[in-house]
């Protein structure tokens, strides 16, 4: 099914996600494969005070290297970048890594806003936007701009989602390509895998 | 809006900027520039950013307003605990031996660093000593910093960064409670200087035995982070210190050589001694 969309080539996908979003990205992570040349964003709501230890967590569910977001530093393929606690994380020229005390957005440092609009911007059509499971409206602002900007959108069903929230935001602000359970989102991650 | 042309807007206005107001916001990081223009356009209810060119070219109130969406107003006391922690433990020990101190906090934004090293130098016998030089491009925020007057409801939050520093007193002993905010005791206000300094643009004014420059370098490039870094190096003396934000180094600037790390978690720097 994703053959269509993806017969143009992806370079990066941002993910996005709050509460339940631990297990929701957990199930998504193994899908990704080690010939992927794609880079991966994510932002997921966490506690500001503390390490989220989502890095430790994520590698060990993925076979792509997973790392904490610096500032400034340049992408590189087949890598995982993680948005770290109290700041947000955005896509700059290069591309690199960008991170910013901004004040949150939605209550929320860092924001999935923040990411999608700055990755919309230097990917434009080359990019693929996931909402997942989350309690509040972060993201919807996000989607539409990845979907102007060109780029593929996945919304999670949100019946299917631990909290719907955020999916329901997102499908109410912008119509995305496909609205999927989360078996079907791995499904396309490994549909992509080829086209890739 | 197409996003090529937006970033020629973009540069467009901070020339205007420059060639008017002197303020330089040509080395600054794009992506987060960017999305506070996208804010502040909405926020003049201007469609362009050329239409608002023409406003901060040909309106004089336009300007500082503009200038709360190109800097970033956003601070804390005690914020991240655990570097105040550090400079109580692996520092204070050394500016004790001083005779007379002098910090530089540099991008002070309100005042709430600045506050915060005084107090901590209060509870360690060494305020009466120190002279504090705080300094920030925004002349509004610094107007705000010169008050000591915060928003009452902002103090939980600071008590428990002040808690988690290591602190020996409790924040309450310095503020006093009135109508929704809280005043600063004078008594601190009277070690801090306050003043209009550019990091991009103007030099080193006084030397100094530590400088903290806190989220201030991580919305600049890599050429203006090396010449911020250079006047605190020009600035700071002898084994002088260096404390910077949670996600800035010196470790990939062109003065990575100048400077030892002595908290690496906590990114606190000490200047070479000689070579
Ligand atoms: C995010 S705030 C950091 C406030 C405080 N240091 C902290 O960490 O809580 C960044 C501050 O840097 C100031 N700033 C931006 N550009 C500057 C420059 N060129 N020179 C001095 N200060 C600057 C802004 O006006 C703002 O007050």
């Amino acid at each position: 099914m994703a053959a269509d969309l993806l017969r143009r080539s992806i370079d990066a996908i941002v993910i996005g996600a709050s509460s339940g979003g631990v297990e929701a990205i957990s199930a998504l992570l193994p899908a990704l494969t080690e010939t992927m040349r794609v880079s991966i964003f994510i932002v997921l709501h966490v506690p500001r005070d503390r390490p989220s230890g989502l890095v430790e967590l994520f590698n060990y569910k993925c076979v792509l290297p997973v790392r904490e977001a610096q500032d400034k530093e340049p992408v590189e393929n087949g890598t995982v970048y993680i948005a770290p606690p109290d700041y947000h994380l955005l896509l700059d020229k290069g591309p690199r890594l960008a991170l910013s005390c901004d004040e949150p957005v939605h209550y929320s440092r860092p924001a999935i806003d923040c990411l999608f609009e700055s990755a919309a911007d230097i990917y434009q059509n080359r990019l693929l936007g996931i909402i997942l499971t989350g309690g509040n409206e972060d993201g919807a602002a996000g989607l539409a701009a990845v979907k102007n900007a060109g780029g593929v959108t996945i919304v999670q069903q949100p019946d299917t989602a631990q909290m719907s929230v955020m999916p329901a935001a997102a499908l109410k602000r912008c119509t995305p390509d496909f609205v999927l359970p989360l078996v079907d989102i791995v499904k396309f991650f490994t549909d992509l895998k080829n086209g890739f | 809006m197409n996003s090529a042309d937006f970033e020629m807007e973009i540069e467009l206005l901070i020339d205007a900027i420059y060639r008017k107001y002197h303020y330089d916001f040509r080395e600054y990081a794009m992506a987060s520039l960017k999305r506070r223009l996208r804010t502040a356009m909405l926020r003049f209810d201007c469609s362009t950013l050329s239409q608002l060119q023409d406003r901060v070219l040909h309106e004089p109130a336009t300007f500082p307003m503009l200038l709360d969406f190109l800097t970033v107003q956003v601070s804390e006391m005690f914020r991240d605990p655990g570097y105040f922690r550090a400079l109580r433990e692996q520092v204070i020990p050394l500016l004790r031996t001083y005779p007379s101190l002098k910090i530089w906090v540099a991008g002070c934004s309100t005042g709430e660093e600045a506050f915060s090293l005084a107090i901590l130098l209060r509870e360690e016998n060494l305020l009466e000593r120190t002279q504090i030089y705080a300094t920030d491009i925004n002349v509004r925020a610094l107007e705000m910093a010169e008050t000591g007057i915060y928003d009452v409801d902002r103090i939980a939050g600071f008590t428990d960064n002040h808690r988690l520093s290591g602190s020996k007193t409790s924040l309450s002993d310095y503020y006093t409670a009135a109508y929704g905010k809280v005043v600063f005791d004078r008594t601190l206000k009277e070690h801090i200087v306050f003043s209009d300094h550019s990091l991009a643009t103007d030099s080193v004014f006084s030397e100094v035995q530590l400088v903290s420059c806190r989220n201030v370098l991580i919305y600049f490039n890599r050429e203006l982070q090396d010449r911020a870094l250079g006047l605190f190096e020009g600035a700071l003396c002898r084994k002088g210190f260096l404390g910077l934000g949670a996600k800035e180094s010196v470790r990939f600037s062109a003065h990575a050589d100048d400077f030892i790390e002595v908290a690496r978690e906590n990114k606190i720097f000490q200047k070479r001694g000689s070579i």
